[in-house]
Order: C-alpha cells, then structure tokens, then sequence
C-alpha cells in the first residue's frame, strides 16, 4: 500500500455501492438497472483490491477478476433479457414484468 | 508536500470523479448519456486502482469492463432501440417525494458502514475474530485453479443463456 488509507478505500467502495444500490431500487428502466448493478459490482472490485494492496497480496486481485467474469456473464444475460422483454412488450418498464405465469 | 500532487490527492480526485460519474448513471434520463458516464465511472475506478498500486487490475478494468462490457451495452442500445426511458406506470414527477424512501434508506446504509469503518473501538472489535479471506480461499479453492474453471463454466452459461433468449421468439423449439 502507498499511501492511500484502506479506511478511505473502503468509504470510497460503500459509496459507489450504496449509489448503484440506490439506482437498482430507484429506477423503473431495466437497462438503468442493469447500469446500476455494473456499478455495484464495480464497487466490490474496489474493496476487494485495496484489501490486497493493504497486505501485498495478489489474491485481491485474484478475486476482482472473479468478480470480472461474473459482470460479463451477468451484463450478457440480462441484455439478452432485456431484448426479449423490448420485442415482445415493447417497453422496458420493470413493472410490466409484475404479472407472470410459468 | 501539498495534497493534490501526493498520490492521496490524486486519489482522492479520482473517488470524487467516479462517485459524481455513478451519480449521473444511475440520475440519468438520456440512455446513451449514461453509458457514457458509466464509462467515465469506471475510468476513474481504473486510475484508483492504478495509485492502489494494481495496475494489472486497472488495465483489466479498461480492456475488459470500459471495452468488452460497455461495447455490450452501446451494442444493444443501438441495435434494439432501447434508447428512451419509457416508463409507462411510474408515477408522473412528484418532486423528490419519490426518491425519499430508497434515498433515506440508502443514506442510513452507508451512515452505517461508514460509521462501522471509521470507528476504531468498533474495528478492533470486529478484527479480533475475523476470518481471514486468505485462508477462506485456500480452504475452498486450492491455488484457484478450481475457481477458474468455474468462471469458464459461468462464461459458457451466460453465452448459452444470451443465445437462448435474445433468438427470435417464432424460432422456437429447439435451441
């Protein structure tokens, strides 16, 4: 670690969670959330390497590249979501999704 | 040395950018734009990863989350018309009084958790019986290999499932 307190590291990471938390509840837009959940996961990579640059271990970063495969995986299947819910309702209003069967 | 040419202010500038960038994805109402500023959020993430001393990580964070995820996302804005916030049944604009309660709420949270990290009887309290994440790696995954394979595995899941759902309904039947 530099000179970067892990304490401000950490404020930083609950920040950005708690705006992409905030997001993910807030919006109606699926396409808004799913930016908010990009954000969320962003923030958890952050914590993840300031705890492996506080001890010079490499397993932080280890797991924020996890945490990489995870968000690209996520990001491919609710796209793909997203554009079936755009073809057959028409919207992307998460409300839509309220009612369904099987 | 002053603040703002030590790596601490050069972080700190960064922290402010990206929290202001998340602020205007997640307020946004122009799709586009907040992509854009999603991308801006998450270089500002790459340049704090960089002066935590990863720059492994923060080159990851630009090739594969600003390059690969991204380029996702503007593909299917562009491709499929998802481009304005239409929201049919949310109620019509009543001031903040919408926002209050996920907003309370929200504030409540990181109140707590910046209280928990910035209160040192609460942190020694909470060190004395942590369990090492090393040590919690090493038990479940061996040297990671495992781990790897399955992010493959995950990786083969969310290209299977994004084939299956983004065909066109009329093809149904087989995959």
């Amino acid at each position: 670690m530099t000179d970067i307190p892990l304490t401000h590291v950490l404020i930083l990471s609950s920040l950005l969670f708690t705006i992409g938390f905030v997001g993910v509840v807030v919006r109606k837009n699926t396409l808004f959330m799913l930016m908010s959940l990009e954000v969320m996961l962003n923030a958890v990579g952050v914590a993840f390497i300031g705890a492996g640059s506080v001890w010079q271990e490499a397993d932080g970063q280890i797991m924020f590249i996890l945490i990489l495969t995870l968000a690209a995986a996520e990001v491919a299947v609710g796209l793909a979501l997203l554009i079936r819910m755009q073809r057959r309702y028409r919207t992307l209003d998460i409300d839509v999704l309220s009612k369904m069967k099987g | 040395m002053s603040l703002f040419a030590s790596i601490e202010g050069l972080f700190y500038l960064a922290a402010l950018i990206a929290i202001i960038a998340s602020l205007k994805v997640v307020t946004g109402k122009n799709t586009v734009h907040a992509l854009l500023y999603l991308v801006i959020s998450l270089l500002a993430v790459a340049v704090c990863f960089y002066l935590m001393g990863a720059p492994f990580a923060a080159g990851l964070e630009v090739i594969v989350y600003a390059g690969a995820i991204l380029v996702l996302f503007v593909f299917a804005v562009m491709m499929f018309g998802l481009g304005v916030d239409e929201t049919m049944h949310a109620p019509q604009s009543r001031g903040l009084s919408l926002w209050f309660g996920p907003m309370l709420l929200g504030a409540l949270l990181l109140i707590e958790l910046v209280f928990v990290i910035d209160n040192s009887e609460l942190k020694l309290q909470l060190s004395n019986n942590v369990v090492d994440a090393k040590q919690v790696g090493i038990l479940l995954y061996g040297p990671y290999l495992l781990a790897v394979e399955i992010a493959s595995f995950l990786l083969l899941a969310g290209l299977v499932a994004g084939y299956h759902y983004a065909k066109p309904e009329h093809q149904g039947g087989r995959l």
